[in-house]
């Protein structure tokens, strides 16, 4: 998934981006932990998707579908956020 | 055409043949008069400047960044204090690659506070990463403010031209000028990578650059600078067969023959040059280097010119208060290391504040340098030339 990074001569002169770049820039790589997402436990109740900083946790049509990796960042805000009796959520140490 | 002019005044008819598109300063002592001479020329309309007269150093280099961020053509004054203040936007110029051209004047820097000439000001910033042009006379600081706008726009990196407070500034010399018209044929259109007021093409400039890309930018700014001299050599050869006036990166005086030479920045070359006549006059094989430009230094050329003579006097009109004496001394001992040939070098601190250094002084200095020649041994290798108490 980890996108190769750019050498210092491929880089344009002079501290120049595109503009709007938000989707290019993958912040999936920051992580250290990982949610795991439980399709079986998961009552759809969307309060992870509306607590995600990083708009990863994928719906489609009212029904989440899973977790979008390459933005998100690991913060484990879904899994303290999922109901307590839920527990559709577990962070898991991310591998190399 | 030949003219009668200061050094400022000189500075400031380069930047109105220039016409650059912006122009925002500060006034300060001694290079205030660039910019006010400047500002007359926008008030007569004889230039097409959007001149910007703001509060601080701060801002004007500031507003300069922004001004050629959009792809404007952009100069600017100071000194000193004024350099100082700049200093965080010089930085932030050089990273964000934008050939601003600064006419500075050198003066020291507080404290004690003092308007007169050291080199102090600029050398605080060398490391900034804009190009370092030091002239001797008006004429060569003309010359060299066209050049500079030239040389920036080619490499990307924003430079100063300076010349030593009063001594240059307010000295009126006779000057040549090129024609009006030859000025914009010389330097042509800025071509720009991009513009922050093309609004069909957004961009983003200087964003937050983390662990993962800021090496990287910054080891393109380096080797910019690795870029700098030939990109030099080139606009003053080009200069020099148009207008007729050639200045070398390193100015070379009587070094073919020489036993002993001095090295020096600024108007001290001039000064030494006539005290190189006159120990010639007497027979003593001596001679000058002189660094004219200083940032990107340009190791080979100082290399061959100092391993000429067997001891060299390396004249700073600085220190760098870190116990190792001035910045020439120890650039000069820096790529001396790697040198088969190593001339015994000697550094004189001079000049502080504006104190006056004669030629028959210098001529003191060439007589010392044959003494140690003669006797093959430095005593004290970083001298305070010219203090009382010593």
């Amino acid at each position: 998934m980890k996108k190769e990074k750019k050498g210092w001569k491929e880089l344009p002169v002079g501290l120049v981006l595109d503009a709007a770049t938000c989707r290019d820039f993958e912040t999936g790589d920051w992580r250290s932990e990982k949610p795991i997402w439980d399709e079986n436990k998961c009552t759809h109740c969307l309060i992870c998707w509306v607590y995600c900083p990083d708009s990863a946790i994928i719906v489609k049509d009212g029904k989440v579908q899973g977790i979008d990796y390459k933005y998100c960042k690991g913060c484990g805000i879904c899994a303290e956020e999922c109901p307590p009796k839920v527990k559709a959520i577990t962070m898991v140490r991310e591998e190399k | 055409m030949i003219v009668a002019r200061t050094g400022n005044e000189a500075m400031a008819e380069a930047m109105r043949q220039i016409n650059p598109d912006v122009v925002a300063a500060y006034p300060i002592t001694p290079a205030t008069e660039v910019v006010q001479l400047f500002s007359k020329f926008v008030h007569d309309g004889l230039v097409d400047t959007e001149f910007v007269p703001v509060e601080s150093e701060h801002s004007a280099c500031s507003a300069c960044v922004g001004a050629s961020a959009s792809g404007a053509r952009v100069m600017t004054s100071t000194a000193s204090q004024g350099l100082a203040l700049m200093h965080e936007i010089l930085f932030i110029a050089a990273g964000l690659r934008l050939p601003i051209a600064i006419c500075l004047v050198n003066r020291s820097l507080s404290s004690p506070i003092n308007i007169h000439c050291d080199h102090s000001d600029t050398l605080a910033s060398r490391d900034a990463g804009w190009l370092q042009i030091y002239t001797e006379n008006a004429q060569e600081a003309y010359d060299t403010t066209i050049q500079l706008v030239k040389i920036a726009e080619q490499v990307l990196l924003p430079g100063i031209v300076s010349t030593d407070a009063f001594i240059i500034s307010h000295g009126m010399e006779r000057v040549e000028l090129v024609d009006d018209k030859d000025v914009p044929a010389f330097l042509g259109e800025r071509k720009v990578n991009y513009s922050l007021l093309d609004v069909d093409n957004p961009l983003t400039l200087g964003p937050l650059d983390l662990q993962d890309y800021f090496y990287e930018h910054k080891r393109s700014e380096i080797d910019a600078m690795d870029h700098v001299l030939p990109v030099i050599e080139k606009v003053q050869k080009e200069f020099g067969e148009k207008f007729g006036r050639y200045y070398p990166i390193v100015d070379e005086y009587k070094m073919d023959d020489a036993e002993v030479a001095i090295l020096a920045m600024g108007s001290t070359g001039g000064t030494a040059k006539v005290a190189v006549e006159r120990m010639r006059e007497k027979g003593k094989k001596v001679g000058m280097i002189r660094c004219r430009v200083y940032r990107p230094f340009p190791k080979d050329a100082m290399t061959t010119a100092l391993t000429k003579a067997k001891v060299i006097g390396i004249l700073d009109r600085s220190d760098t208060l870190s116990s190792l004496g001035g910045h020439l001394y120890n650039d000069a001992r820096s790529i001396l290391y790697d040198s088969h040939t190593r001339p015994i070098l000697k550094n004189y601190v001079y000049g502080l504040g504006g104190r006056d250094i004669s030629i028959e002084e210098i001529e003191s200095i060439y007589t010392e340098l044959l003494g140690i020649q003669k006797s093959g041994a430095v005593d004290k290798d970083i001298v305070y030339f010219g203090v009382r108490g010593e």
